[in-house]
């Protein structure tokens, strides 16, 4: 039976576990003088059974349909007898009997090429043969097994609470999970990337020109991997665009939390919060195509030098992009801080304003840091205007006039188009990669730290 | 009319309990005890304040005030004088008004929207919602202390120089400290925290907090100071503590106080004002209401037999 129908038939023996696991309580009930003899509510005998019968035979299912094709590997692989050395090549050969199988590869065949293949389509059916009983019986057998033990006095309440919290826990442990192997990976490439870079001239190094030479005799490929006029470029837009998000963010949240009336605050605050759903490309290329050539030409008019695509541009609809975030997160602060500590304020005779300066923001301060990290974060994360508007060479510069380039930006350059994945040129975007999850991941405990520590105080 | 209207919307702390009275009375319209009979036709019933609610020398002058928050009206028709270093007990059932009064002295009503005062209310003879009136000079001199204690989230000192800052009260740093430790030692909290000016104020405990509020409060030298159930989130000594404190404070300033403690009013006031439905019903000195009251409300309700 092919997974498809297997996994349908399944899901049909659970609806029907459930259904007799709930009549069964309902009958067992109506013997022992009602509903309220029973443990637990009818349903949950009928989930009980239900569980039974589906879980283990979906765990072992989803195993197999994760270790099948390795085993029939090994087993289809070690009754060859001359194989190749590499794995390259026992990976080309085991292609080839398995289109050979499919019925997709002609020309060279050999009979040892056809006994092979002929040997795994026998294996793949008796896999699949085994599958189906092995799935049905267990689905069945536990599944009658759980729908025997059903009883007044079987608490299945508290066991259906049990395995709820289990499937929960493993939801969590898959976000989890997700992380660390993200991490693992990138970490994993990175290594290699050091094992050609050293890691002190990728953190230290001045000069960024990753093209490498192909051949000796090509010139101006240099393969040089400092990282320095990355960071700086990173850190240049983030400024500015920190620089523009900030003091408009919080300034728009004062306004629509203390002074707005309600009015205004429920056209306002919608408004606003439709800046954070444009798309980043969108801002890149408003970024590219207005603000940046505007840019050039302003400080051309004032006898500056600008070049086309330059930090401010792309730093100033950052700015613009990050506003909604530190806005919506302050405002949400500002509005936690209680009412009490402004009427305080008020009744000593403090002026709207004094109120806001003094007592509500140092009030609301912590959380209004830790939404500023996180913006933080997300500017420093942010790939799409900075491709679009800061530029691709790396200058070292403080000058936001002119031309940087950005972590991100590298690895979109890197990886972009055909790459070999073992060259140092590649591998280079690990490696920056590494980097910026790393000082994303610093900032983002800090805030949510911070966030947290400061929190309890005004509850 | 019902007293329905008296509840709704009225988004004032001391408002949002259901009226306990009225309830009360629905159930006992068929119980035939007169006490109760009589609350139920309160409305109509509570024509004019009896006992004397104006007295000579008169620090707050108050005339037919009415309150409203958007279309209910909180507040009908009170009239009363606090005078000058007297101490007045506002009594009453939840969501009768007594808060909401208290808030009309300094105008912090203004915060509230859809809140609407009419009437005549004077404080030494200049008129409190008049046109030209600034609210920062007058919450200046009229101060307020909140039920719950409320310190900013600062350090002890802060809190207390706060006032004075604003005000630009104190010019030079020693002025500030002077003001400081007198205010810390007026509201009896200079001992417990002198050695730990800089640590925040919401370090302390509860009694503390409010004794440190109460400080704020005198720290900018207000002539009134207005306390909205100052005891209510605190235990019996800090209780204590603060009544005492109430005691001391009458010598310089005047002070209304909200309070659902009738033991209370009876300890700390020289007068005492009865609130029901949104209406006053009595005033008359403390002893008076508490041994002989003249309204059969205000004894049904010190009574206990409501409220």
């Amino acid at each position: 039976m092919q997974t498809p129908t297997l996994f349908a038939l399944l899901l049909l023996l659970i609806l029907v576990a459930y259904g007799t696991g709930f009549s069964r309580a309902i009958a067992a009930a109506r013997s022992s003088g009602g509903i309220r003899s029973l443990a637990s509510l009818p349903s949950y005998y009928g989930v009980h059974t239900a569980l039974w019968c589906g879980l283990p035979a979906l765990i072992i299912l989803g195993c197999w349909l994760v270790f099948d094709d390795a085993i029939i590997r090994a087993m289809v692989m070690g009754s060859i007898a001359d194989k190749p050395e590499s794995i390259a090549g026992q990976n080309l050969l085991y292609a080839q009997i398995q289109n050979l199988a499919a019925g997709n590869l002609v020309g060279n065949v050999t009979p040892q090429l056809q006994d092979a293949a002929a040997h795994l389509e026998s294996l793949r059916a008796s896999g699949r043969w085994m599958q189906t009983a092995l799935i049905l019986i267990l689905s069945i057998g536990l599944g009658a097994y759980a729908f025997l033990r059903i009883s007044p006095e079987m608490r299945a309440r508290e066991k259906v609470e049990k395995v709820l919290r289990i499937i929960l826990l493993a939801c969590a442990c898959a976000a989890i999970f997700t992380t660390v192997g993200i991490l693992l990976s990138v970490l994993f490439e990175s290594l290699r990337f050091f094992q050609s870079v050293p890691v002190t001239e990728f953190l230290f190094g001045l000069h960024w020109s990753p093209q490498m030479a192909l051949r000796a005799d090509q010139v101006g490929s240099s393969g040089a991997f400092g990282a320095v006029p990355l960071f700086t470029g990173t850190l240049l837009v983030s400024a500015i665009a920190m620089f523009v998000a900030v003091p408009v963010g919080l300034m728009s949240a004062i306004y629509l939390a203390e002074y707005a009336g309600k009015k205004v605050r429920s056209v306002a605050k919608p408004l606003l919060e439709i800046l954070a759903g444009v798309p980043t490309v969108v801002y890149g290329f408003f970024a590219a195509l207005t603000v940046a050539p505007f840019i050039r030409d302003l400080a051309q008019s004032m006898g500056l030098q600008a070049s086309s695509e330059s930090a401010l541009a792309a730093g100033l609809v950052m700015g613009v992009m990050i506003i909604p975030f530190v806005s919506s997160l302050s405002d949400d602060v500002i509005n936690a801080v209680p009412q009490s500590l402004r009427d305080g304020a008020l009744g000593l005779g403090s002026t709207k304003s004094e109120t806001v300066r003094k007592v509500v923001i140092p009030a609301a301060l912590p959380g209004i840091v830790g939404g500023v990290l996180l913006a933080v974060s997300r500017a420093i994360g942010e790939t799409m205007i900075v491709v679009m508007a800061a530029g691709l060479a790396a200058n070292l510069t403080a000058n936001p006039l002119e031309s940087v380039t950005t972590v991100t930006v590298q690895i979109v350059t890197l990886l972009v188009g055909d790459q070999e994945f073992d060259s140092p040129k590649t591998l280079a975007a690990f490696a920056l990669g590494l980097m910026l999850f790393i000082s994303t991941l610093i900032l983002n405990f800090i805030a949510l730290h911070v966030v947290k520590k400061y929190r309890e105080q005004y509850d | 009319m019902t007293s329905m209207t008296l509840n709704a919307g009225a988004p004032v702390p001391a408002q949002d309990k259901t009226n306990s009275a009225t309830d009360l009375t629905d159930k006992s319209a068929t119980e035939s005890t007169s006490v109760k009979q009589q609350a139920v036709k309160t409305q109509e019933d509570i024509a004019e304040t009896v006992g004397s609610p104006f007295c000579d020398e008169a620090k707050l002058r108050m005339r037919n005030v009415n309150v409203f928050y958007g279309e209910a009206q909180a507040i009908h028709d009170v009239s009363l004088d606090i005078g000058r270093n007297q101490v007045v007990a506002m009594i009453g059932p939840s969501g009768c008004g007594k808060s909401t009064f208290l808030r009309c002295l300094n105008r912090m009503n203004d915060t509230i929207e859809g809140c609407r005062v009419e009437g005549d209310l004077t404080l030494d003879g200049e008129a409190i919602y008049g046109p030209k009136v600034d609210v920062v000079p007058l919450r200046a001199r009229v101060g307020m202390v909140f039920q719950k204690p409320n310190p900013f989230p600062k350090s002890i000192y802060d809190n207390v120089a706060y006032g004075p800052k604003i005000h630009g009260i104190a010019s030079r740093r020693a002025e500030l400290d002077e003001i400081v430790e007198n205010s810390l030692r007026r509201a009896g909290l200079w001992d417990e925290v002198k050695d730990r000016l800089d640590k925040p104020g919401t370090g302390l405990s509860g009694g503390q907090q409010q004794r440190l509020c109460i400080a704020r409060a005198i720290a900018v030298s207000p002539e009134v100071i207005l306390m909205d159930e100052p005891c209510s989130a605190l235990d019996p000594i800090a209780t204590a503590r603060i009544e005492e404190l109430i005691h001391e404070l009458r010598e310089n300033y005047t002070i209304a106080i909200v309070t659902h403690s009738m033991q209370q009013a009876a300890r700390v006031s020289q007068r005492t004002a009865y609130f029901h439905l949104g209406k006053l019903v009595e005033v008359n000195d403390t002893e008076t209401v508490f041994t002989n009251p003249e309204h059969d409300l205000t004894e049904a309700y010190i009574t206990g037999r409501f409220g």
